[in-house]
């Protein structure tokens, strides 16, 4: 099981509503996944050089500001912080490997869920509903958003093994169904230097992405390998900076149902999820072709 | 005309409102329902066994019309995952699209879907017709034993794959056949099902344009040949 669901605005007035259209979404695919979820919301977009951070420590009362008097202080740079449950985005300018580099080696209590211009990600164990009423999910705000509830079936439930998983400045994966060579794959990438926290199948896929995307890969050209080289039952929704992608496996076992109108496009595992939506009597409805690679963006529109 | 608002009331009181109805007589069994408010829920109208009328205004979700027996079940929208399965007899309709599995291992009874259905319709028939009046997805009529599946539009890869008996009907492309499945010559007794079938499912479309695919029996017995060593 699991369930995927996001939605990518074309028509930017509905930008303040995102949270709101998007927090029914999660919770009707509860079914399809009660034991964690998690979503990336993207909004503003900072000039380059400034770099994003969502952080999550999980112990009562952290203290975030000294936290964030050390980076400033390692990283001689400006800071911006601002709380939520138990995340904290950080604002700041910095070169973003040694900044990774520097909190793996001395904050280790601290992870780092995602890093880029806009994406902020946010994941908890738990019921669909709690997670998003715990970081006030219908308040938040932007362009699109993608998400995940999960039933685990490769490994253990934690929050390191929920979705999304980071791959990439601004780019994040979210999975429906399992991959069967994802040992093999995650000894070929440590090789190429990819670092994984957990034996889960899905952060392969995400540390997959990561090396294709450094190799030089486009996301779509980096899809289209994926599905050369993950063997398994799919359905991936990848956020990036200005859009998302859907792709299946090519036997399309996964469900995925899309729906698009003038004012957004959505995905979803299952058409309860989109039916709350504006205007999605209208809407186009239909499924994505097996082992095609669907892409949406601001700069393509 | 019994109306159920799945906003007021649940898919199980639905279910449980149409079970009852075979055991009722067959003067009171010919009722009508209308659901309204489906908004894709899943398991709907499962399992009816009497002459009823369904009609649901709206797109449903998994396994609609699942084991139907006797009555009528319309869907005016899209269908989710395997509507119709294990269908009896009796008619069912969808009047958009259907998603995967459409139909699978349907004994009986006749499903009509107005636009396409996506991967493996017809998967495992045992005897039921299914008339597509678009296209299919791959792997359609995958194992298929028994019954007839009609294809006005397209049929993607692998129609028929390890077919062991049953009639298909293809009026457009078929992107490639499955391992035991053969283009057949249609014979006068073909056109006259096809037709009385296609008249069933409301479909103008000439059995004339039709090829037929069935299988050659090569999956009866093991042969050497199919091994990739």
């Amino acid at each position: 099981m699991c369930g995927i669901v996001g939605i990518y605005l074309k028509n930017p007035a509905l930008g303040p509503r995102l949270g709101e259209l998007f927090e029914p979404m999660l919770v009707a695919m509860t079914g399809r996944g009660p034991d964690s979820a998690g979503f990336a919301v993207y909004g503003t977009v900072l000039e380059p050089g400034v770099l994003k951070l969502n952080l999550q420590c999980l112990h009562e009362g952290y203290a975030w500001q000294m936290l964030a008097d050390a980076l400033g202080k390692t990283f001689d740079a400006e800071l911006t912080l601002t709380r939520n449950d138990n995340t904290a985005t950080l604002i700041l300018k910095a070169d973003e490997p040694s900044l990774r580099a520097y909190l793996r080696d001395q904050h280790p209590d601290v992870s780092l869920l995602s890093a880029g211009r806009s994406i902020e990600i946010y994941k908890e164990i738990g019921l669909p509903q709690k997670i998003a009423s715990q970081f006030s999910l219908t308040a938040m705000q932007g362009s699109h958003v993608i998400g995940h509830t999960r039933m685990a079936t490769e490994s253990t439930v934690t929050i390191e093994g929920s979705h999304p998983f980071s791959s990439g400045l601004d780019v994040c994966l979210v999975h429906n169904g399992s991959f069967s060579n994802h040992n093999r794959l995650r000894e070929q990438l440590r090789r190429e230097g990819i670092e994984f926290q957990t034996e889960n199948d899905t952060e392969v896929a995400a540390g997959y992405l990561t090396w294709r995307l450094r190799e030089g890969d486009d996301l779509k050209t980096a899809l289209h390998h994926a599905l050369d080289d993950l063997d398994g039952f799919y359905t991936l929704t990848i956020g990036t900076r200005d859009g998302f992608a859907v792709v299946r496996d090519p036997i399309g076992c996964k469900p995925a149902i899309l729906a698009e109108t003038d004012d957004y496009v959505a995905i979803a595992s299952e058409y309860q999820a989109l039916a709350h939506l504006p205007g999605i009597e209208g809407a186009k409805l239909w499924e994505p072709e097996p082992a095609t690679v669907y892409t949406w963006s601001h700069q393509a529109a | 005309m019994n109306c159920f608002d799945l906003n007021q009331q649940s898919v199980r009181e639905l279910n449980q409102a149409l079970h009852n109805l075979a055991k009722a007589t067959p003067e009171t069994a010919a009722e009508k329902f209308e659901v309204l408010n489906a908004r894709g829920a899943h398991a709907l109208a499962c399992g009816i066994n009497s002459s009823v009328d369904v009609v649901i205004k709206d797109h449903v979700g998994y396994y609609c019309a699942g084991m139907h027996q006797c009555g009528n079940v319309t869907v005016e929208g899209n269908a989710g995952v395997g509507v119709a399965e294990n269908m009896m007899s009796g008619v069912v309709r969808v009047q958009g699209n259907a998603s995967q599995a459409a139909g699978a291992t349907a004994h009986g009874g006749l499903l009509v879907v107005e636009g396409d259905a996506a991967a493996r319709c017809g998967i495992s028939l045992k005897g039921a017709d299914i008339v597509v009046k678009g296209n299919v997805g791959h792997m359609s009529c995958f194992m298929a034993q028994a019954g007839t599946l009609v294809v006005c539009g397209d049929a993607g890869d692998n129609l028929g794959d390890s077919l062991y008996e049953a009639h298909i009907y293809v009026q457009g492309e078929v992107k490639s056949l499955g391992t035991a499945c053969v283009e057949k010559p249609m014979r006068s007794e073909h056109l006259e099902a096809l037709e009385v079938l296609l008249h069933r499912a409301d479909s103008d479309a000439n059995p004339l344009g039709f090829k037929r695919y069935g299988t050659d029996r090569s999956l009866y017995n093991f042969h050497i040949d199919n091994a990739q060593l």
